[in-house]
Order: structure tokens, then C-alpha cells, then sequence
């Protein structure tokens, strides 16, 4: 018990000097985190409207590779871009293993699969409702696309918040391709790990708090936008 | 973007057409022309196939057997010159102007053009003052008036209506006789199924009955209420509940 009185201490402590070292961390945190976000809506997104919306030949295997990506375990990802940005790796001339652009990449290909799946299930929902009318007055396959995406904006919000989620909590992978270089590639989730490791339990904990906070203050920005839409009867 | 005066690309032939799903043949060789006026009211009982048939000719579903013949469209493409609405609304989650604007948008319809066109439609439909509403927001009987506006936008040259006013009141479904023989005016051919035997009479120059898939009669309105020649159309417009049961059937 003591321990979390003094992390919830500590925690109001850290928030309260706005300490520079942990505003770096917080800061680099959210960037790698909802720059990696933004790219893999960008490209998970399309990707799971058109699954919903056209049959190919190997569809069927294609979707359920991306749903067992979505439990991908973030160090094998890290390990895997660990190796191609190595020095001797196939990109290791950009010289981009232990920075942020690392942490992003691998961030991005941990949750894109996570959110093209998740934006399948939304749009093909949407795709049963739609698809006669929007053949009856005869859209192509690519307004049909965007018609979707637009259409089901608001819940694919959930699909994106569920890769926000997962992007700001994870850790193995971007203490593999990241390195926890404070100043430079440390995040929340690196530090917390390195103060257990260290015993310093309560600063930990505190880091901790923090963490869930901004994760609960995103997830409450989205839903109060969400919720006006709603009453202005959007959805 | 559709010329107001294009020629027309009725009428429509259908050849033996057949639809097989499975091992169930659910419209068998089903042969008739459709003439570029008028309102055409097919009739029939649930699962007569009177969806199916709509949906055949309006091309959103292939034939299994059997040719469909749009006999004026000489090489352009029919879907164009079609609009259809449902038995649902569906209803895109966008402001009701912005749901017309849409299927314009999508018949190419330049944009300086579609104002007026939106203007003119939701007028026609009593839906000004909901212009700027999300139209999901609407009541079904006016979402049902929406998408009767947003075909009328669309100027086809022939309309299919899947029993549109099924679940509407009878206000809500006055209204939409009122704009459908408003198009018929304007030269739109109609196609519509309906279960409501009060407004095929009240609509139709021309009745066709489908029974398990088949047309069993086709004939002027005038003559097929009068009388119908076919035993079952017979039944089916004097309401027997069990009207399919041939051999229990009063003599007329």
C-alpha cells in the first residue's frame, strides 16, 4: 500500500514540477505513437474497405492472416525491424535503427493489421446496407470506397483508437528498435521498464499513472466528439 | 450527365428468363415486354418472386437463363437511364441534400446543374425544410419520400419501386402515389410491386400477376380488375386467405 501512496505521490509530484525530462518523454511518446497511428489509418483503412468490398481470389486467406496479425507480439515485430534497419540489414544504410523513425515503422506495422481488420468488420456491415442502392445508381468501386470510409467515419474511430491503444502501450517494440536512449528514443513505456528494473518502484508507478491518464484523456476526446456527432444525428 | 430528351431505351424484353439459387429455380422462364409508357403494377403473393423480378430488370441481379433486352438503348448503357427505390430507405449518413447531391455526383451531373435539380426534387417530395436534416434522422415514411426524390433528381427514364409504401401510413403513401404519377406525367415509366390490391387499382394501367416465379397473367388494369382470366388471380383479388388451394375454390 505504501508503495502506491507514494507512486500516486510521486505521480502528482512529476505532473506538478512539469518536471523537462518527463515532458520529453510524455511528448516523444504521443508523437511516435499518433505519428504511427495517422500512417497506419492511412493505409489500414483502405485496406479494410476493400476487403468488405471486393472478392478476389486468396480474400479468404488474406483475412485471416490480418485477424491473426492483430495479436502480433510487439517484440517479434521489433525484432523483425530490428533486423532490417541494422547497419548490415537490407536498410541499413538510412541508418535509422535507435531513433524515432524506427519507433514509428515498427509501431506501424504493428497496428495497421490491428485497424485494417477491425475497419473490415465496420465496413462490411455498412457494405451489406448500402451495396444494392449504391449499385443501383451505378457507383464505381472507388466512390463506393470512399462513400464507406466517409459513411462510417465515427466507428472506424474505434478501430483507429483500438491501434492508438496498443501503439502507446507497447514496449518490447520500441526497446528493441528504439534502444531507450534517454534524450532521444525513450517513451513512457521504456522508462517505466527501466525504473523496475532500477527498484525505483514508486517513479514507475507514478510514469505509470500518467500513462493511463493520457490514454483515458485521448479515448474520452474521441468519445465526447463522437457523442456530438451522434446528437447532431450523423450516425 | 442524362439528356432529358434522350431517346428512350424502352422497351424492355426479357427472354425465358430464369433465376436459379441452389437447387431452387425461383423465376422460371419468365417472358414479357415492358412499353415505355405507363405504370406497370406486378402483383403476387410473398415469395411470388416480385423483388426478384424487379431487381432482374434493373440488372443488380444476372439471370441464370435467358436474355434481357433494353430495345432502344442501341449501344449505350442502360443503367444509366434507371433509378430504383426500395422497400428500406438506404439512406447515406449524410444531410438529405447532400444524399441527392450524391447520386447525382455519381451520374455525373455537372455541379452547377445540381441545385436546382436538389431544389426541384425536395420540393416535389415536401421536403424543403428538412434540406440541411441528417437524413437518417427522418422518419421512415420520409426517408421513403427522400428516396423517392433523390430517383426523381436522377430524371430515369424508367423507375422500379420495390413495395415502397409497405410499412408507410396512408398519408405518408398518399404522397408517394402523388410524386410517382407526377413522374409517370413527366414521361417516367413505372414499375412497381405492391401487395396492396387498393393501390394497384388506384395506380395501374397495367397489372402482372407472378405466382411462384411465373407470370400467370399481364393484361390492361381496366380488364384484369373487371376480371382476371387466371383462376389463382381470381382468387388471390377476391382475399381467400388460402386462395392457392385450387381445388377448394368456390366457382366464381
Amino acid at each position: 500500500m505504501t508503495d502506491f501512496g507514494a507512486a500516486i505521490s510521486t505521480a502528482f509530484a512529476l505532473v506538478a514540477h512539469l518536471d523537462r525530462d518527463l515532458s520529453e518523454v510524455v511528448l516523444l511518446s504521443l508523437k511516435v505513437s499518433i505519428s504511427a497511428v495517422l500512417i497506419a489509418s492511412v493505409i489500414g483503412l483502405p485496406i479494410g474497405a476493400a476487403l468488405a468490398l471486393f472478392r478476389f481470389p486468396g480474400r479468404t486467406i488474406f483475412i485471416v492472416v490480418l485477424n491473426a496479425f492483430m495479436g502480433l507480439p510487439p517484440v517479434v515485430i521489433g525484432l523483425i525491424v530490428y533486423l532490417l534497419l541494422s547497419r548490415a540489414g537490407p536498410f541499413g544504410v538510412f541508418g535509422l535503427l535507435f531513433t524515432p523513425t524506427a519507433m514509428i515503422i515498427a509501431q506501424v506495422l504493428l497496428i495497421t493489421p490491428l485497424i485494417a481488420a477491425l475497419a473490415r468488420q465496420v465496413m462490411e456491415t455498412l457494405w451489406l446496407e448500402y451495396e444494392e442502392q449504391l449499385r443501383s445508381l451505378g457507383t464505381t468501386p472507388l466512390r463506393a470506397l470512399g462513400a464507406l470510409l466517409w459513411d462510417g467515419r465515427f466507428s472506424l474511430m474505434t478501430a483507429v483508437l483500438a491501434g492508438f491503444g496498443r501503439a502507446i502501450a507497447e514496449v518490447g517494440a520500441v526497446m528493441i528498435v528504439g534502444g531507450n536512449i534517454d534524450h532521444v528514443t525513450r517513451v513512457m513505456t521504456t522508462s517505466i521498464a527501466l525504473e523496475v528494473s532500477k527498484g525505483n518502484l514508486a517513479l514507475a508507478l507514478g510514469l505509470g499513472i500518467i500513462l493511463v491518464v493520457l490514454s483515458v484523456l485521448v479515448n474520452g476526446m474521441v468519445y465526447f466528439l463522437r457523442g456530438n456527432q451522434r446528437q447532431g444525428g450523423t450516425l | 450527365m442524362i439528356q432529358a430528351d434522350a431517346p428512350t431505351i424502352l422497351p424492355l424484353e426479357l427472354k425465358d428468363v430464369s433465376l436459379q439459387a441452389g437447387q431452387h429455380r425461383l423465376i422460371k422462364d419468365v417472358s414479357c415486354t415492358l412499353d415505355a409508357k405507363d405504370v406497370t403494377i406486378i402483383i403476387g403473393p410473398n415469395g411470388a418472386g416480385k423483388s426478384l423480378l424487379l431487381r432482374l430488370c434493373h440488372g443488380l441481379l444476372t439471370p441464370s437463363a435467358g436474355a434481357i433486352h433494353w430495345h432502344g438503348a442501341n449501344g449505350r448503357d442502360p443503367s444509366l437511364y434507371q433509378a430504383m427505390v426500395f422497400q428500406r430507405p438506404v439512406m447515406l449518413r449524410r444531410s438529405v441534400r447532400a444524399n441527392i447531391d450524391f447520386a447525382l455526383s455519381l451520374r455525373k451531373v455537372p455541379r452547377r446543374l445540381r441545385h436546382n435539380l436538389i431544389e426541384e426534387a425536395l420540393h416535389r417530395a415536401g421536403l424543403n425544410r428538412f434540406a440541411k436534416t441528417p437524413a437518417r434522422v427522418l422518419s421512415f415514411g420520409e426517408q421513403q419520400r427522400l428516396a423517392l426524390a433523390r430517383s426523381w433528381a436522377l430524371r430515369p427514364q424508367i423507375l422500379f419501386l420495390d413495395e415502397p409504401t409497405a410499412s408507410i401510413d396512408p398519408a405518408a403513401t398518399h404522397v408517394i402515389e402523388e410524386v410517382i404519377m407526377a413522374m409517370r406525367k413527366e414521361g417516367t415509366k413505372i414499375v412497381m410491386c405492391t401487395h396492396d390490391l387498393g393501390q394497384a387499382r388506384r395506380l395501374a394501367d397495367e397489372v402482372i400477376f407472378l405466382h411462384r416465379g411465373r407470370i400467370l397473367e399481364k393484361s390492361g388494369a381496366a380488364e384484369f380488375f373487371a376480371g382476371p382470366k387466371n383462376d389463382l388471380a381470381q382468387a388471390f383479388l377476391r382475399g381467400e386467405l388460402l386462395w392457392w388451394h385450387r381445388r377448394e375454390l368456390t366457382p366464381p
